[in-house]
């Protein structure tokens, strides 16, 4: 909707602005967490080592980390009792699988009950905040509100039948009712899980050219944000560089992608308005073309994208929210693992997950704003939700981008006469799965898993640590090979 | 596709059952157990409790297989409360492999996989979600080396049930949109070319409603046969209306009150969007009463204003253009409806309008209710034009 809107040169009116922006707060929100209880935190938690607790300790365990009042023994011992019945039945499913015993396990059984206890509850606050999502944009997945020029929308106080004043209050009402989760449970439990493994803030760094996109916009044009994005090359924050608006060129003109390993027609660097999509297969070639992904660059080189990169640039540019999350969890951090961690700790696998439940906890945090200024946009009369756009003779581009929960999201387009004649996306986990570009330069997993530690080759849990902490948006195949190049095991992330 | 499945092979009994009739011992299947706790380091004792539920009835096995698909349909079920996930494969199923939700990956879970396929033979539910591109050979998606395609011939062929889930394993979805470029294939075209003779249920939608899933899933278990199907293989608990006929919005159709532009006044006040191209004329879903994500009235596309765009209907999402008018499958509508607002000075009255549409429309609305009753239904008026892609 943005590409399109950037290439017509539309003005978006602000109740359309306040309610995309309020579904992508309460989307990021379930979405990360989400991706720490069901999708990553099996890698640092044994579920198995939990059914050894004592739930009583885990109790006293839990009130000594955070405020945050369902840690109480019978609500431990009944999700207990769940999982022993569960393990019980000898049918351990999708849980199967798991690496449980593994040596790089280092918690506790209560510690792991702790979290073992939030996995099931998380679920529960998932499906809540995402009950915002569904009233604004119809259903959840895949919304249907949007439209080119705004949203479907109808805002009308005094109609039984479209957004009024029962809809708005009841999404208040959910918004209230996950009140403290990101920030009493979330974030405390990724921070002690770093505090814990505190290692691995030493592994999976890999790219530290850091790239986000600002969001949240507060005006029609696209030019004031509630959240910032820019670009930070080296891992040095000083050298950050803003990114200021819908149209701005620092964006515009620095993203390229690069074909010479993918598995289509051609070996390029082009700018998305100027790329095409041919598949050519060839199956895996170690030097030559060996992924669906291609390999984006800014400003010719590799770029990391998602909360972290998001977390740093907002960081940089003195977002004060963030700072204040980004603090709180460090002081966590440093208070259990017993020694001052730094903003530093940040660059590696381990804060790459922090990271995002700070990003969490500010767009949680965001979405109360947004719901605020919606209200106060109808209160002052504005209705308007939707702009007519019209589609001139001729040739225009439009780019559009948006901070998503994985990362910096970029849709470009040629219209040529009203019809689409190009249209690429260049997506988060393209920037972070990319393989080797025109220069042969690692993309950010490939990079991240340099000096990455395996303790039983068969079994690459720590492997699975650092992919998962980019929180990959594909099905993708990793393959793991020692130096003589004999392939050794294969990874499926997802 | 003929209502219902006779003959669905009893989805109960488990290794423990087999052992047991193979005259191995209850003692050594016990040490076997404890050997097994121990080696997980479970607490002492859980081997018994192992053993016991092991020989007992066991959670009905379901394998899902991921295709060209984008996890949406995975997505829905961590939406649903009623029963939630976790209830779902904690207490009702036992969801062997499953992509995304797998603990472990790789190895240990083609393991898993081969595992609950040799125990389970023949008795296993299979879920699809996405399309199958069959193109150049079906390198369009692999998974641990093998094309999706073979996946499913050696999975389907090995299942008691297939679930199709989505769009995209119903009937090819959005991949296979014009111009189809991997060949995207649905489940029930892959069985009919390879002589699969597993019963297929379709659930489109793009997602689906997870209670669509759900129930099917739960019809299954309680039932112990797959509910009764449509000729396009959905159930008809959950496809057997036009979004139309159950739509909130339809009084407005009947009476000519139509939404020209969002946010107009029509739109303003919850009018028909059958002139903004809304497909529920032509979809069969049940959006309109079971709504979506237990989030109260409104929840669905044409509930928030939106025209339905036909996600779940073959040839009509991802087909043809989301503002396009649809084809009305029982009746054909005045040509020119009265619009909602007139200069003044020219033309009818909206009172005057809305009275002449509201006679016309009890009539239309009576003639379809009536077609309706007496299963009449004419399919060939219902199709679209396939070669009317979006360009």
């Amino acid at each position: 909707m943005r590409t399109v809107e950037n290439a017509l040169g539309m003005e978006i009116p602000l109740n359309a602005q306040y309610i995309r922006n309020m579904i992508m707060g309460a989307h990021a929100t379930h979405d990360h967490i989400v991706h720490f209880y069901h999708l990553a935190a099996l890698d640092w938690v044994d579920i198995v080592s939990a059914l050894k607790a004592d739930p009583r300790a885990v109790a006293r365990l839990g009130e000594k980390l955070s405020p945050w009042p369902h840690n109480t023994y019978q609500e431990i011992k009944a999700n207990q009792d769940k999982l022993k019945t569960f393990v019980g039945s000898g049918q351990l499913g999708v849980y199967a699988s798991g690496y449980w015993g593994h040596p790089a396990m280092k918690l506790s059984p209560d510690v792991n009950m702790l979290a073992a206890h939030h996995y099931l509850q998380a679920l529960e606050y998932q499906r809540e905040i995402n009950r915002v999502v569904a009233v604004l944009g119809s259903k959840t997945p895949h919304i249907q509100n949007v439209a080119v020029g705004g949203v479907a929308n109808a805002i009308n106080p005094d109609s039984p039948d479209v957004l009024n004043t029962e809809r708005l209050f009841y999404i208040k009402s959910i918004i209230d009712k996950v009140d403290d989760f990101v920030e009493n449970v979330l974030l405390v439990d990724t921070a002690a899980v770093g505090a814990f493994y505190a290692d691995w803030t030493k592994y999976g760094a890999g790219v530290m050219n850091y790239l986000s996109v600002p969001d949240m916009p507060m005006d029609t044009k696209g030019t004031v944000f509630e959240l910032p994005g820019g670009y930070i090359p080296d891992g040095d924050i000083s050298k950050f560089t803003a990114i200021k608006s819908y149209q701005d060129p620092f964006f515009r003109d620095n993203v390229k992608e690069s074909i010479k390993h993918s598995w289509y027609d051609g070996d390029w660097d082009k700018h998305p308005f100027e790329e095409d999509t041919v598949p050519k297969y060839t199956d895996f070639q170690d030097k030559g073309k060996y992924s669906w992904v291609k390999s984006p660059t800014f400003r010719g080189k590799p770029a990391q994208v998602g909360p972290l990169a998001n977390v740093l640039c907002m960081y940089a540019a003195g977002h004060g929210p963030t700072k204040k999350y980004v603090d709180k969890t460090l002081a966590t951090v440093s208070a259990l693992a017993g020694a001052k961690v730094g903003v530093g700790a940040l660059h590696s696998t381990i804060g790459r997950i922090a990271a995002r439940s700070v990003r969490c906890a500010v767009l949680f945090d965001t979405l109360k704003n947004q719901w605020k200024a919606l209200m106060d946009n109808i209160e002052k009369g504005d209705m308007r939700t939707f702009n007519r756009p019209t589609f001139p003779k001729g040739e225009q581009r439009g780019f559009g981008f948006h901070e998503a929960p994985r990362g910096a999201l970029s849709h470009w387009i040629v219209i040529k006469d009203g019809v689409t004649k190009n249209y690429q996306a260049v997506v988060p986990s393209t920037w972070n799965a990319g393989p080797r570009n025109s220069q042969d330069a690692m993309g950010p997993y490939e990079a991240s898993l340099i000096g990455n530690p395996v303790a039983v080759p068969e079994k690459p849990l720590e492997v699975l640590r650092t992919v998962h902490s980019f929180d990959p948006c594909l099905a993708c195949a990793i393959h793991l090979f020692d130096k003589e190049h004999d392939e050794i095991v294969r990874v499926k992330a997802v | 596709m003929k209502d219902g499945f006779e003959g669905l092979p009893d989805l109960s009994g488990g290794p423990g059952e087999r052992l047991l009739a193979r005259g191995v011992s209850r003692r050594d299947f016990l040490k076997v157990c404890t050997g097994i706790a121990a080696a997980m380091g479970l607490p002492l004792g859980m081997g018994a409790q192992i053993a016991e539920a092991v020989t007992n009835p066991k959670r009905p096995p379901v394998i899902w297989l991921s295709a060209q698909e984008c996890t949406g349909c995975t997505e829905s079920l961590l939406r649903t409360n009623h029963p939630t996930l976790e209830k779902l494969i904690l207490e009702l199923i036992s969801l062997d492999y499953h992509e995304t939700l797998n603990a472990g990956a790789g190895k240990q879970c083609e393991e898993a996989l081969k595992k609950s396929m040799q125990e389970n033979k023949g008795k296993y539910i299979l879920v699809v979600d996405g399309s199958i591109p069959v193109k150049d050979g079906g390198i369009y998606c692999k998974i641990g080396g093998k094309t999706v395609l073979s996946l499913l011939e050696e999975q389907g062929s090995q299942a008691a049930a297939v679930i199709a889930i989505g769009s995209c394993s119903s009937w090819g979805g959005m991949p296979s949109a014009y111009p189809n470029p991997t060949g995207a294939t649905p489940v029930h075209a892959i069985f009919k070319e390879k002589g699969i003779k597993t019963p297929v249920v379709n659930i489109p939608g793009c997602p689906p409603n997870g209670y669509n899933f759900l129930s099917t899933v739960l019809y299954l278990l309680t039932f112990k046969k797959l509910p009764q199907l449509d000729e396009e293989g959905r159930p008809k608990f959950a496809y057997g209306r036009l979004i139309h006929d159950n739509c909130e919005r339809r009084p407005h159709f009947d009476a000519g009150r139509f939404a020209l532009e969002f946010g107009d006044d029509g739109h303003r006040k919850g009018y028909c969007l059958y002139k903004l191209g809304c497909k529920g004329p032509e979809t069969y879903n049940n959006c309109p009463t079971l709504l979506y994500n237990d989030a109260g009235s409104q929840a669905w596309p044409v509930g928030t204003g939106h025209p339905c765009f036909g996600c779940s209907e073959n040839k009509v999402g991802f087909n043809i253009p989301l503002h396009t008018p649809a084809v009305l499958k029982d009746v054909t509508p005045p040509v020119n409806f009265p619009g909602i607002v007139e200069d003044k000075g020219k033309g009818v009255t909206v009172a005057g309008a809305a009275i002449a549409a509201g006679v016309a429309g009890a009539a239309i609305g009576v003639a379809a209710a009536t077609s309706k009753n007496l299963g009449k239904k004419d399919k060939d008026k219902g199709k679209s034009d396939p070669e009317s892609k979006e360009s």
